[in-house]
């Protein structure tokens, strides 16, 4: 009688815990829909023709005919290969001078040693405190005093430094085995060689991460390059889409603007779906926003 | 003091940096705030006190700006918070697809805020031509079109918060998934031997467990939200004390350039204002975190 019991209730339970997971998998896909919307209709609309999309008192959610004539317009119409490319440019000149800086300066905490080195340390974390907003009224009179609005310069200098970047570094090149530092001073190996020879490439994955991170905000910034450029010659995809909100095609071309939007999309999602991983990893520990 | 110079050289990179764009606009955005009657051009100010911060304070652009960002911190900073760990509760408690899930939710984390706001605005936007998409849905409950972008303002704050909260959820679902992995099995082993009810073994092991994390993002949620702005822009456009939807940081940068520009000294005032905001919350945060969380 209370085996018969047990077994009823344990089917019982295993009813429930299909119930339950039905739920769980129901509202993981609504949230996944809800995330992924956003997307599917920005292409969606992007391959609508100009007269299909505006015949749409109710927006269909397919279309029969897809068109790639708003890419063209996109690239026609509005300077986006320039934006394209000065992001470009802005992102890889940005990403590699914080990279130098960076790796020196994490050397320098991690394996010299100097008089006040830990003071300096803790003052440099100290200093991830400091929100861009108080720094940046300065640093916006900095850049015209020094006549450097609508420079590739004046975008990248003050976007170069990254205290946060610098701890991670620091934390990881001391990982490296005293040893080999050791090792490489007895052959006479200079600090130089050996930073370049064996600390990065054994620090290799974080070097990458970083990196990775770097170009993630410099594609996506906003308010530095608005603040400092009002030349369309020297936009960035962000001021670019932005300009074609407000001043457009000259008409409400909505399938053009998403043609655009997608365009300025599909680098970030590529190099986030080769680097899922590196990206979510270095994000956990220690990205911010939101 | 060989080795101490090559030190120095290696950090001197760094310093110049950190030097000019960092450590001495910080002292100057002090000095800025308290220098009345600053102009621009010719660099000249004619006297010193708090007229800066008296002029932000009564200014009514400055008051609806703070308004407009309490309400989005208030509304979002709960809401995704709350939201983020249902789902990641939701993630840790499958097995197929879970790399799927997470991969897909991570997507807005790599988006660009301006592009995809524009989305955004076009689902939310009533044109001559067609209502939005997001208007029908509202009709299948039977309720009227209302232009959520140069409509009222509790429509244009609802989409501010809306896409505010699609913006932040990767971050801290990422946050909250990785600490839910990392509550030790034994803990929940225990719980089984015991046949602990599912929502006791939530509020005694997982929600202690984690709290540190949940504090966390709590705290950068704050002040994230504080410091809105980009997403404002991307719905509403670069006027946005015009779209009465401006935010504290929209407000310096008006400040400082465009057409209202010229009064960086207007602009300091502001951003250390937020800045005093942001710490003090971020204090109070930390005091009942100190109360509350759990540490190992």
């Amino acid at each position: 009688m209370e085996s018969e019991n047990r077994v009823i209730k344990d089917r019982k339970g295993k009813a429930g815990r299909v119930i339950f997971s039905a739920v769980i998998y129901f509202f993981l896909t609504v949230w996944a829909l809800f995330v992924l919307f956003p997307f599917y209709w920005m292409i969606l609309s992007s391959v609508k023709s100009y007269s299909a999309y505006n015949g749409e008192y109710i927006p269909t959610f397919f279309t029969l005919s897809p068109t790639l004539e708003n890419y063209r317009e996109a690239f026609t119409a509005v300077p986006l290969a320039g934006y394209f490319l000065n992001t470009l440019i802005f992102t890889l000149a940005t990403t590699a001078l914080m990279l130098l800086v960076t790796v020196f300066a994490a050397y320098a905490f991690a394996r010299l040693s100097f008089p006040g080195k830990d003071l300096l340390f803790s003052f440099f974390l100290s200093l991830m405190m400091i929100p861009t907003e108080l720094v940046i009224i300065t640093n916006f009179q900095t850049i015209t005093y020094w006549g450097m609005r609508n420079t590739f310069w004046g975008l990248i200098l003050p976007s170069v430094t990254s205290v946060f970047y610098i701890y991670l570094l620091k934390e990881n090149f001391e990982q490296v085995p005293d040893e080999l530092y050791k090792a490489a001073k007895v052959d006479g190996t200079s600090d130089l060689k050996y930073l370049f020879k064996v600390m990065i490439p054994v620090c290799r994955p974080t070097i990458v991460t970083v990196t990775i991170l770097k170009i993630i905000e410099c594609w996506n910034s906003y308010v530095w390059p608005r603040l400092i450029t009002d030349d369309k010659a020297y936009f960035l995809v962000s001021n670019g889409i932005q300009e074609i909100r407000e001043n457009g095609f000259g008409r409400e071309n909505v399938p053009a603007m998403m043609a655009a939007v997608v365009v300025i999309s599909v680098p970030l999602i590529i190099l986030f779906l080769v680097f899922r991983k590196k990206i979510m990893e270095g994000v956990s520990r220690g990205g911010t926003k939101g | 003091m060989k080795n101490s110079l090559k030190a120095w050289l290696y950090l001197l990179p760094a310093l110049l940096f950190l030097g000019v764009f960092l450590i001495y606009p910080l002292v100057d955005v002090l000095i800025y705030s308290f220098e009345e009657g600053y102009n621009s051009t010719s660099g000249t100010y004619f006297g010193v006190g708090f007229y800066n911060y008296s002029y932000v304070l009564h200014d009514p652009f400055f008051l609806k700006a703070l308004r407009n960002t309490v309400l989005l911190v208030l509304i979002t900073v709960p809401l995704s918070t709350g939201l983020a760990l249902l789902i990641s509760l939701g993630l840790s408690s499958i097995k197929a697809l879970r790399k799927f899930f997470q991969t897909v939710y991570f997507l807005p984390y790599v988006t660009n805020t301006l592009a995809v706001g524009l989305v955004f605005m076009i689902l939310f936007k009533k044109t001559p031509y067609s209502d939005g998409l997001m208007n029908l849905l509202l009709r299948l409950f039977g309720m009227g079109p209302v232009d959520f972008i140069d409509g009222p303002y509790w429509a244009k704050m609802f989409v501010l918060c809306f896409y505010t909260v699609w913006v932040v959820m990767p971050f801290k679902i990422l946050i909250l998934t990785s600490a839910l992995a990392s509550v030790k099995d034994d803990y929940y082993k225990a719980a089984r031997i015991d046949a602990t009810p599912r929502f006791r073994v939530f509020t005694r092991i997982t929600l202690p467990m984690i709290s540190p994390m949940l504090f966390y993002l709590i705290i950068t949620g704050f002040i994230g939200a504080f410091k809105a702005y980009s997403d404002a822009v991307a719905l509403f456009g670069v006027n946005l004390n015009a779209a009465e939807m401006n935010t504290i940081v929209g407000y310096v940068y008006d400040m400082l350039y465009g057409d209202s520009g010229g009064y960086p000294s207007y602009a300091a005032a502001a951003a250390l204002i937020l800045f005093v905001i942001v710490l003090t919350v971020t204090t109070i945060n930390l005091t009942v975190s100190r109360k509350h969380v759990f540490y190992d």
